[in-house]
């Protein structure tokens, strides 16, 4: 990082204060007050929107997943428009032998996001440690570096379902003919090639900030010092860039749970070799079955929340990217009396 | 952030500079090797499509990797006023757009507050936003097909963009916040203590220092609401107000078995264009964008 980075304070409103013959304390706490309530003012909007769009829908989708199919009411014997209460029934669904169909849909989002994102960041590594040694050309590999992350989903999926047609290019470079667009097990593979190909270039453009966040120094003592070339990478390297790591594994494992467009173009809905939970939940939702739909939805939502919460806390993915400690109230307090609070930063 | 720019600096120019030229060389050609290769595995697809897009339908299935004769059919039958394939163009156009905007307006006060001001539950505030980018989308587009339907929103550039700030609006807040957190406080602080009000130091000396990262973060913002397909995908039911990626994903040839390969490599290409021109361009600024926010 910059210099000007290097220096940075604790906390910058504080150094401010114009250190004025009247009442400091006053000013600054004035000040507080006022930076609270505007503060608070500013993220109004975004809370509030993120809570028509967001919230909202979440929580009435818990609400619509306890009802049922409107049709025929079995008390009066009429066709009734109304959805009836049916309570945990379309949860309790996935326990029965109805469940096979979510539990399909659940393993394949499962194997696909284990086998995916392992091999992002297994290229996305590979990928960070070449460009970063790279002097020359590097325009043209970050530009080419970022063309998959810029085509859409959609079509990359198009695209990838044209490399693996029958009469392919894929089949035409391999030997034998396979019928990738097929239902079995060579469709999931086709989906994951073309999402690795989408997405280990961003996890690699990731990896190499956090590379480059690395002085070089730290390398050179270490080659000094008599480390090969693989020791260096796994002491070395691997352990430092693990933050920046460890939250593009985070992103690329929460976006490969809800995967929808890829499978759903590159095959096709309601195929059972790759249908994941999102395309589930949107397939019943689509057939007017809301119930069934909200119910696989927060299913959904509530693993993806699970995973997120067990990977920040195993793993302690940094994703705020304010990882500094920052001073409570009282230490600041405290800090104030000196008033040379840059001392306590290293 | 210019990092990625910056190969080497001076000092490290003394430990690199014994090794004999020859050697270096040597040294150089795995390196070139294997640079060349991570160009090749990121653009040869894209090449493909190109290519493909460029054959008469008639050889559609060769495997030249220069098209003979090259051919504009494909993209003549894409952009015939028949196939309502501009209509779609138009309609991604309207719904990335306004939802870029809508977000960054919201996004930057937003971003702004959590960079410099202090108040209560800021972390948990601005964690919870960040969260909010990860969440399944078809979680809320589920309640609010039915809730569209009944309002008869179905069809409508609204039922587009207003769930599209679900991840569009978050997405700003995060980037926008590490781009505000470069800007060093103290030049606002300066213009404050010369008589500045906040919102003016805030207009008059941030604003302008933070108008690249605004606009990087609108080229991000813009390029993901561009690629989003789901909700495009359910809210829409007639042809006129699908968006381009849903359209062209629903393209159908003359008969059931012959699916118009050249047709859609041709559309990809059309719709692909003006985000490679965006990467190309503007590559230094996303990337730092990109970066801003996971490696501060």
């Amino acid at each position: 990082m910059g210099s000007e980075t290097t220096v940075r304070r604790p906390h910058p409103a504080r150094t401010a204060e114009p250190s004025g013959p009247g009442e400091p304390g006053r000013t600054a706490r004035k000040r507080r007050s006022e930076s609270m309530r505007l503060g608070t003012l500013l993220i109004a909007p975004t809370v509030l929107v993120l809570a028509v769009v967001v919230a909202f829908p979440t929580l009435d989708a818990i609400r619509m997943s306890l009802f049922g199919q409107p049709g025929l009411d079995p008390d009066t014997g009429f066709v009734s428009d109304t959805e009836p209460f049916v309570g945990l029934d379309n949860y309790a669904t996935i326990l029965t032998d109805a469940g096979a169909r979510f539990w399909n849909a659940f393993a394949n989002t499962v194997f696909f996001t284990i086998t995916s994102v392992a091999l992002e960041a297994v290229i996305g590594v590979c990928m960070a440690l070449i460009m970063h040694q790279a002097l020359r050309g590097r325009a043209l590999v970050r530009a080419s570096i970022l063309i998959p992350w810029a085509i859409p989903t959609a079509i990359v999926a198009l695209l990838w379902r044209w490399i693996f047609n029958a009469d392919g290019i894929a089949n035409a470079l391999l030997p034998g003919r396979v019928l990738w667009t097929t239902e079995g097990i060579q469709a999931m593979v086709a989906v994951i090639v073309a999402d690795v190909w989408k997405t280990a270039p961003f996890v690699g453009l990731l990896v190499l900030a956090g590379l480059q966040l690395i002085p070089r120094e730290t390398h050179e003592a270490a080659k000094v010092d008599g480390a090969g070339a693989w020791r260096r990478f796994w002491s070395i390297t691997l352990p430092l860039v693990k933050p920046a790591l460890l939250v593009a594994l985070l992103f690329r494992i929460l976006d490969a749970l809800r995967v929808f467009d890829m499978p759903y173009v590159l095959i096709g809905p309601r195929k059972s070799s790759v249908e994941t939970l999102s395309m589930l939940a949107h397939d019943e939702a689509s057939n007017v079955r809301f119930g069934s739909g909200a119910a696989y939805a927060v299913l959904l939502f509530l693993f993806v929340v699970l995973v997120a919460f067990a990977f920040v806390k195993l793993l302690g993915a940094d994703v705020v990217g304010d990882a500094e400690p920052r001073p409570t109230r009282r230490a600041r307090r405290k800090a104030r009396a000196p008033r040379r609070a840059e001392g306590s930063e290293p | 952030m210019t990092m990625l720019a910056r190969p080497e600096t001076p000092r490290h120019a003394p430990t690199s500079a014994p090794v004999p030229n020859r050697r270096r060389k040597q040294r150089r050609w795995p390196l070139r090797l294997a640079v060349t290769g991570v160009v090749v595995f990121c653009l040869a697809p894209f090449f493909w499509m190109v290519v493909s897009s460029l054959r008469r339908s008639a050889d559609i299935f060769d495997k030249t990797p220069v098209p003979t004769p090259v051919s504009l059919e494909n993209y003549a039958a894409v952009l015939h006023p028949s196939q309502g394939f501009l209509r779609s163009l138009l309609n991604s156009l309207i719904v990335a757009g306004t939802t870029t905007v809508l977000a960054l307006v919201i996004a930057t006060l937003t971003a702004y507050a959590m960079a410099r001001l202090d108040f209560p539950f800021k972390r948990l505030v601005l964690t919870a936003i960040i969260a909010t980018c990860m969440f399944p989308v078809v979680s809320i587009v589920v309640p609010l097909l039915k809730l569209f339907t009944s309002w008869g929103w179905i069809n409508t550039y609204q039922a587009l963009i207003v769930p599209s700030m679900s991840f569009a609006l978050p997405l700003a807040v995060w980037i926008l916040t590490a781009f505000f957190r470069q800007i060093p406080a103290e030049l606002e602080q300066a213009a404050m203590i010369d008589g500045c009000t906040r919102s003016q130091a805030f207009r008059k000396v941030i604003l302008p220092l933070a108008a690249p990262g605004v606009f990087t973060t609108a080229i991000i913002t813009f390029i993901t609401a561009w690629n989003e397909f789901i909700i495009a995908l359910t809210m829409t039911n007639r042809a006129s107000m699908e968006t381009a990626p849903v359209a062209i994903s629903k393209f159908v040839g003359a008969t059931e078995f012959e699916i118009p390969f050249g047709s859609q490599m041709a559309a990809g290409v059309v719709v692909t264009v003006p985000l490679v021109v965006l990467v190309v361009v503007f590559q230094r600024r996303i990337v730092d964008g990109l970066t801003a926010g996971a490696v501060k």
